[in-house]
């Protein structure tokens, strides 16, 4: 079977320093894989150039075994691939159903309508609340996104991605700045995600990472040291380096 | 899901439609009210209307899109241009017909800009519209045949209006077409600001990175705003050509696109209200210091600016919204 998302042999350095070192890797439909590493790993320079918005040195992205790698940021979202960030970004000033509710429409091929309002397509919005009610930020909805909590535009960043319909969902650590108050929203929202949908999340709490994935990839220096089960990755004396122990030693608390 | 989530959206959205009712009956007793008390003044009415019109086609990409230009009056003028030659090298004079040639004319001239215009970001893309509107420029400058050049095109008559209404003396017909397009623009851009394709271009303005993760394509939404902004210039210049029956190359100036600009900014960028509100507080003031200091308007028109930029940062319709949001949200 030809992999959901594949990339080979990806190169890219920023002024001589390697960020991804000949980086192979690939997703089956269904898997749900953690992409950890430390610092400066080059984790988000990874999810930058599968997603379109860097160009790699050399390599190749597929999705679902079509080249993309020249394909521009939005053509990649239309076949499937969709990316959440790291650090929010979001339309300030308007709310939570506008964003869905423009991710819905672009789904469809409708976001360029020049008549009616979101507020007035009661099958759009009834999606969206779908997607928040699933979230818990249902009460939300209509509150400009200035107004809403971190943790809370988290949330919202995810709804965007989910209502996209993508095949391939790469998250940049959703956990990052979710109050411990509302990481159990999260990690039901992670379990409930779509059984044929591949996931390849970066995340640097290990509490949701071996809750959530079935695979890890270790990144070090811009290049994969481990590819594996997760109980096997705390093992692996490479990881136990790249980390010095610190992030092994968690995995075993958690 | 609770009922009530169910109904707020629908309320919420004929809300907005209500506000821009009120707006648009508000527009009415202005023109009605500048009809009784500037009788013999109707020429330059019309003349802010014309304005106007460039105005709000600079916030559709300035305000609404975030595109920094400075060549909008090549929008403007090619409209005016369209409109007066058709009417003086090919006797096309129905005022109607004119409109549409103005909006034709816009509209390419639109698309040629903004497939230019778009391709910079920044103070590159500010640049740029400044080397069209110089293009543009010394393009009408020097086909003399076409467009008379430096001594403008004359020998514009239009036919009475939907042919029954001629254009009188007083500039009556002039004021009450200028007052029918102005609304019918008006609604029409209310409608697509609030709609989903108004919202992606606010969504662009923001964050390009956000919009092409949702799989929308940036450059292609702003090439069609630049269109339609385009067209609504358009209307504005050919409403010049026929109120005034002269087109000059003054239509398409860099200072008309600065002070289109000025107008955006005095107002409050973003919000169509704005942009009206501005380019009448900006002629009136314009027309009345001038007449009462002949020799230091300019400098009161620079005061107010500064005043308005320093002050009011949000423009003088965007300061007065706020102002009232606060007062209600106060109010029980």
């Amino acid at each position: 079977m030809t992999p959901v998302f594949e990339v080979r042999a990806l190169r890219k350095s920023f002024g001589g320093l390697p960020v991804s070192d000949n980086i192979s890797l690939s997703l089956a439909a269904g898997d749900r894989v953690a992409l950890i590493g430390p610092n400066g790993a080059g984790k988000t320079t990874f999810v930058d150039i599968a997603a379109g918005n860097l160009k790699p040195d050399s390599g190749e992205v597929l999705l679902g075994g079509e080249q993309v790698t020249r394909l521009s940021p939005a053509e990649r979202v239309r076949r499937g691939l969709v990316r959440s960030f790291q650090v929010t970004r979001l339309f300030h000033d308007m709310t939570p159903a506008e964003h869905v509710a423009m991710a819905i429409l672009q789904r469809e091929g409708r976001a360029g309508r020049m008549l009616g309002n979101y507020l007035d397509m009661p099958e759009v919005m009834r999606e969206a609340m779908e997607a928040f009610a699933m979230l818990g930020i249902d009460d939300l909805a209509h509150r400009k996104v200035r107004e809403i909590a971190y943790g809370q535009q988290r949330l919202l960043e995810l709804a965007i991605a989910l209502v996209l319909k993508p095949r391939v969902l790469l998250l940049d650590e959703p956990g990052a700045g979710v109050p411990q108050s509302d990481t159990a929203r999260l990690k039901a929202a992670l379990a409930a995600l779509p059984a044929d949908l591949a996931v390849l999340m970066i995340e640097h709490d290990m509490d949701l990472v071996f809750h959530f994935a079935k695979r890890v990839v270790v990144l070090a220096a811009g290049a994969i040291i481990f590819d594996g089960a997760p109980a096997a990755a705390t093992t692996d004396a490479r990881v136990r380096e790249a980390y010095l122990g610190s992030y092994a030693d968690a995995g075993r608390v958690a | 899901m609770s009922p009530a989530l169910d109904e707020m959206p629908l309320a919420k959205g004929s809300r907005s439609l209500r506000s821009d009712l009120i707006g648009i009956a508000a527009l009415l007793a202005l023109a009605a009210l500048g009809f009784l008390l500037f009788p013999d003044n109707l020429a330059l009415l019309t003349r802010i209307i014309a304005i106007a019109l460039l105005v709000l086609s600079v916030d559709l990409v300035t305000g609404i899109c975030g595109v920094a230009t400075l060549g909008q009056a090549a929008l403007f003028g090619a409209g005016a241009y369209a409109a007066g030659i058709g009417a003086a090298h090919y006797g096309i004079t129905d005022p109607l017909l004119m409109v549409l040639a103005g909006i034709a004319g816009g509209a390419i001239a639109g698309l040629i800009c903004g497939i230019v215009i778009l391709r910079a970001h920044g103070l590159p893309q500010l640049v740029l519209s400044i080397a069209l509107i110089h293009l543009f420029h010394e393009l009408a400058n020097k086909t003399t045949s076409w467009t008379g050049g430096s001594d403008g095109l004359s020998g514009i008559s239009p036919g009475p209006l939907l042919d029954m209404f001629t254009f009188d003396l007083w500039g009556r017909t002039a004021y009450v077409f200028a007052v029918v397009l102005l609304i019918a623009v008006f609604i029409l851009l209310r409608i697509l600001v609030r709609s989903p394709f108004g919202m992606l271009c606010r969504g662009i303005r923001e964050d390009p990175v956000r919009v092409r993760a949702m799989g929308a394509s940036p450059h292609a939404t702003l090439v069609k705003m630049y269109v339609i902004s385009g067209a609504v210039a358009g209307v504005g210049g050919a409403l010049s050509a026929i109120t005034t029956q002269v087109v000059g190359l003054d239509s398409l100036s860099f200072t008309l696109s600065a002070e289109a600009l000025v107008m955006l900014v005095l107002g409050g960028a973003g919000s169509l209200y704005g942009a009206l509100a501005g380019t009448v507080i900006f002629m009136l003031f314009e027309d009345f210091v001038s007449a009462a200091n002949p020799f230091h308007w300019l400098t009161m028109v620079g005061a107010l600016l500064v005043a308005v930029v320093l002050f009011a940062p949000k423009g003088l319709y965007g300061t007065a919204e706020d102002l009232l949001l606060r007062w209600k949200g106060k109010a029980p």
